[in-house]
């Protein structure tokens, strides 16, 4: 343990030395390029990562979520418009992306260890993570969905009765909110007994 | 016996390229004017109504049809769209009536506590409607129109 504290320590003696060979222009720049490249590399990964392709490269989301998708208004409709799974599920924000990243990580360990490598496995974990996506975008008053759609845009005239009148009557007023009524618009459902609107 | 069944057989070969003469192509069916191996044209896909009026029954006991649209509303073991506004709890919020008495009966006439399960995929029985020409005319005429006649004659 001692040896180990002065081996530390002696590490540090020898980083907190100024340098003595180095010119202090070649440091500053030296450690500003080098920051450049690392950020660079970590957002360059954190696109990558960020993509659709990304995320239905396992086959745990192409075969089930990605399939589900496919028949659903977010992936073919009359305006051409589509929303990737980073779209809905990925926050803009800085802060929050590295959160939801960091969150993602665990996810990471899912794959390795099989958590839902069959569909008998994923629809079973279903409700757990749907609970999770749901608790999200209602803390964060479906911030994803208003990336895309907003209220004020809404023109309810446009909209049928029964969506304009729910608009008007709990969406404006912000007694609601998207992901209160519009479960299930991208994916299956999981058993809903219980859940709240169900 | 077998001599006559050589004949029928005979007889079907002789007449059968006539018959398909004969009928040109009369019979053009719902799919129009075309040869059996050729392709029509189908009219556009029509728009599903989406009003607010809750349509007419033609006689009491026929399960209204949907006056909404119900696109990409699932209705599986897991999770039924349809009960999440029209279930007894719902209606007040979606402001949508509420499933019938019926629908809690099961064939024995006793009511249950939820939705029979008889009664779960509405689908099975309630169906949206589309503003188009029908392909066939339908003369259905209903009872009050019935007995108005009537009583026109005494
Ligand atoms: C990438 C942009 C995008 C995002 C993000 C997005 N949507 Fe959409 N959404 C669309 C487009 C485009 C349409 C189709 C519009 C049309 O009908 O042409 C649509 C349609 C819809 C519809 C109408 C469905 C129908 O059958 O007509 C609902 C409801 C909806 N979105 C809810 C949501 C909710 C809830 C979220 C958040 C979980 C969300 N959307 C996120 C782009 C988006
Ligand atoms: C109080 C419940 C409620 C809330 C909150 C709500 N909606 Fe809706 N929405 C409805 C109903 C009901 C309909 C019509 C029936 C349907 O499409 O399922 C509808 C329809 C829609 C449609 C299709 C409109 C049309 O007529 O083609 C879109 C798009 C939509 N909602 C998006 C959103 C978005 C985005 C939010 C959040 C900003 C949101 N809704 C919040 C209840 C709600
Ligand atoms: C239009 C928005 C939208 C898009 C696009 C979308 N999702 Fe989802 N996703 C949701 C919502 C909302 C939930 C919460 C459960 C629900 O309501 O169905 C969810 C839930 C999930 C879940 C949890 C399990 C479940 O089914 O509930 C997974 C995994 C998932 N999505 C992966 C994906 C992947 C992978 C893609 C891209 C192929 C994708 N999603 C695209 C909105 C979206
Ligand atoms: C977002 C809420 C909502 C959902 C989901 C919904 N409905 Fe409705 N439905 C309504 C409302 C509201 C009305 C009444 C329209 C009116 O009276 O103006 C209605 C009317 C009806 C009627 C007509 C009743 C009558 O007496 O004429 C039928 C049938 C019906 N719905 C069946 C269905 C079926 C089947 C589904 C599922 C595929 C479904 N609804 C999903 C809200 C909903
Ligand atoms: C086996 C056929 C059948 C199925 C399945 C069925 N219904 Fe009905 N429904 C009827 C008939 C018949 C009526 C009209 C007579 C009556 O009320 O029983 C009716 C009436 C209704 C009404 C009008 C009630 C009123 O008082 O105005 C609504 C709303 C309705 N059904 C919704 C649903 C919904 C939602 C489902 C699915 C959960 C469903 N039905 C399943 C046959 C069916």
């Amino acid at each position: 343990m001692r040896a180990l504290i002065s081996l530390v320590l002696g590490f540090w003696r020898t980083l907190s030395r100024p340098a003595v060979h180095l010119s202090f222009g070649f440091l500053t720049l030296g450690g500003f390029l080098a920051g450049v490249v690392f950020w660079g590399g970590f957002n360059t990964a954190l696109e990558a990562t960020n993509t659709e392709t990304f995320c239905v490269s396992c086959h745990e989301m192409r075969d089930n979520v990605f399939a589900e998708l496919k028949t659903t208004v977010h992936f073919s409709n009359a305006s051409g418009v589509r929303a990737s799974c980073p779209d809905c599920h990925v926050p803009h924000e800085w802060t929050h992306k590295i959160a939801r990243k960091m969150q993602a990580s665990k996810e990471v360990w899912g794959t390795l260890f099989g958590t839902i490598n069959t569909r008998d496995k994923f629809v079973a974990e279903r409700l757990r993570l749907a609970k999770h996506e749901w608790h999200r975008l209602k803390s964060n008053d479906s911030l994803e969905c208003r990336n895309c759609h907003s209220a004020e845009s809404m023109d309810f005239t446009q909209q049928g009765p029964r969506a304009a009148e729910a608009h008007q009557g709990f969406l404006v007023s912000g007694e609601k909110t998207c992901i209160d009524c519009h479960k299930g618009i991208a994916h299956q459902l999981p058993d809903m007994a219980g859940v709240e609107g169900w | 016996m077998k001599k006559s069944v050589l004949a029928v057989l005979a007889l079907l070969f002789a007449v059968a390229p006539l018959q398909a003469q004969d009928v040109p192509h009369s019979i053009a069916g719902l799919r129009g004017e075309a040869t059996l191996g050729g392709d029509t044209m189908p009219p556009p896909i029509a728009r599903t109504e989406d009003s607010a009026s809750r349509r007419v029954r033609n006689y009491p006991e026929q399960p209204p049809t949907i006056p909404h649209e119900i696109d990409g509303y699932q209705v599986t073991r897991n999770a039924n769209k349809c009960l999440s506004c029209h279930a007894r709890a719902r209606t007040q919020e979606s402001g949508a009536p509420m499933v019938s008495i019926t629908h809690f009966m099961d064939r024995d006439g006793q009511f249950l506590a939820a939705i029979s399960p008889r009664r779960y995929f509405c689908n099975q029985c309630h169906v949206t409607q589309q503003r188009i020409d029908p392909a066939v005319a339908n003369g259905f005429v209903d009872i009050d129109s019935l007995l108005a006649a009537e009583r026109d004659k005494e």
